[in-house]
């Protein structure tokens, strides 16, 4: 199963887990698996007509999804996605 | 002509053997100019850096005093400092370290108002800010001046950089298009941070700086470098320009700045500009509680109620609240508290959106309890 890595901001809202092994074959599937895990996450992630907000980067290796074929980019068997935070401290 | 007087060349020996370097480039970086924006965690290591290598003119924008608690991280003050000035507190330890730079200090926030004319004639910005504001801010200045931004971020054992130089690649827009909703994200005052943390992500974005005024090497443009300490570990991400930025993009919509603080829907220099029309003061509820029984919520980490505790709160983190507002009662008065103040407002806000109305936010947090009612309690 894919794996999808939590940074730390965001560890609060999921019982301070780092990374998680979710079902999915697409970057959204994995992504909805987390929501129904967490739903905190739905109204945060996601518009009203379903796509990403702006300030959600979800990136596989080392590429963000967006420049592959966004929610829809497939997934193998033990790939890692990981949701980059916006942080601001310094 | 520009030289390096006996002095000046004994004390950058160490640039002057290194080829990429040389003469050259020690005078290259003796007439550049960099704006570092924020004397705090990341503006300490790269300020001191940007003076010990010999950036001609360096330019530093804060308007806070030095606090005890900004010791464990802001390195470039000190105890002889404290409750001065962050902008005369650096540039005293700056010249220090190297007499033979300038050091041009802007005692004031950085904001819309004067930023261009604060930020016009350097040849980069690097952004240690505090808040989204102000990094939405510096990064539009930098792209209308056409000049990079060097990027550094922290929280807790996570920091982020990249150098953001919009005539050649992305922007911080091009990657963070909007910020997030400032309940999702706690700041680092609301967090925390370890202290070595901003040396590294500093002492990253002090080096970028560097390479990018002598014009040498790779830089972190079109990367972001994800570092965790933690783990220890240095992950990359590849940015691409975002052709729709509206800033930087092909057609952008914003061509001058805007109002920051309401693009990002915080307030970015004074916590006293969040509402207080549901504050009541540490007396208040010393008060209240003589007469009544509130339900006191503590929405800090649980860890941090070893440091301090009201008695007969009841602890649920702020990021657990979401989903255990079951365990609150709407008929109930709830006095809600956290550190200083921040966090229960957002938590107040929370709750307000679900439907209580008894609510209130214990202003100045448990820090306010400990200053004004029991002086047994420490302040953190």
């Amino acid at each position: 199963m894919p794996i999808i890595k939590i940074p730390t901001p965001l560890r609060p809202h999921t019982e301070g887990r780092r990374e998680l092994e979710l079902e999915g074959k697409t970057a959204g599937e994995v992504l909805d698996a987390l929501c129904a895990l967490y739903p905190v996450f739905r109204e945060h992630f996601y518009e009203e007509n379903g796509e990403l907000r702006k300030f959600v980067n979800i990136i596989l290796d080392e590429s963000h999804i967006k420049d592959l074929q966004g929610l829809d980019t497939p997934l193998a068997e033990g790939d890692t996605l990981r949701i980059l935070a916006s942080i601001s401290g310094g | 002509m520009t030289t390096l007087n006996d002095q000046e060349f004994m004390r950058y020996s160490r640039h002057l053997l290194i080829p990429e370097v040389g003469l050259e480039g020690q005078l290259k970086l003796k007439e550049s100019s960099a704006l570092v924006i924020g004397t705090g965690g990341l503006g300490s290591p790269v300020a001191l850096y940007l003076a010990a290598a010999g950036i001609g003119r360096i330019g530093l924008v804060d308007y806070d005093v030095v606090d005890s608690s900004n010791l464990q991280r802001q390195i470039i003050h000190s105890e002889e400092t404290l409750g001065k000035l962050k902008v005369d507190s650096a540039r005293a330890r700056m010249l220090g370290l190297n007499p033979f730079i300038q050091v041009d200090a802007y005692n004031e926030p950085f904001t819309a108002e004067n930023a261009m004319s604060i930020a016009t004639g350097y040849d980069i910005i690097i952004d240690g800010t505090d808040n989204f504001p102000t990094r939405y801010l510096s990064n539009d200045v930098a792209v209308f001046l056409g000049i990079p931004n060097v990027y550094g971020s922290i929280y807790q054992f996570d920091g982020q950089a990249s150098v953001f130089d919009a005539k050649n690649g992305p922007c911080y827009r091009c990657l963070f298009p909007s910020p997030p909703p400032p309940h999702l994200v706690p700041s680092c005052a609301e967090g925390g941070v370890l202290g070595v943390l901003p040396g590294t992500i500093g002492s990253i974005q002090a080096t970028e700086a560097i390479k990018m005024l002598l014009g040498i090497g790779s830089s972190l443009a079109g990367r972001l470098l994800l570092y965790n300490a933690l783990d220890m570990s240095f992950d990359y991400v590849n940015l691409k320009k975002n052709p729709k930025c509206p800033v930087c993009g092909e057609n952008p919509t914003i061509t001058e700045l805007i109002d920051y603080e309401e693009f990002c829907g915080v307030p970015g220099h004074h916590a006293d500009e969040l509402p207080t029309e549901w504050d009541i003061s540490a007396l208040e509820l010393k008060d209240i509680l003589a007469n009544s029984n509130p339900l006191l919520l503590d929405v800090r980490e649980a860890h941090e109620r070893n440091i301090s505790n009201i008695p007969g709160s009841k602890n649920i983190p702020f990021g657990e609240l979401a989903s255990r507002l079951s365990e609150l009662d709407t008929a109930q008065e709830i006095v809600i508290f956290c550190r200083t103040g921040n966090r229960s407002l957002y938590a107040l806000e929370m709750l307000l959106g679900a439907g209580f109305r008894k609510l209130k936010n214990l202003e100045g947090g448990i820090n306010a309890w400990a200053s004004d009612v029991n002086p047994m309690l420490p302040i953190y």
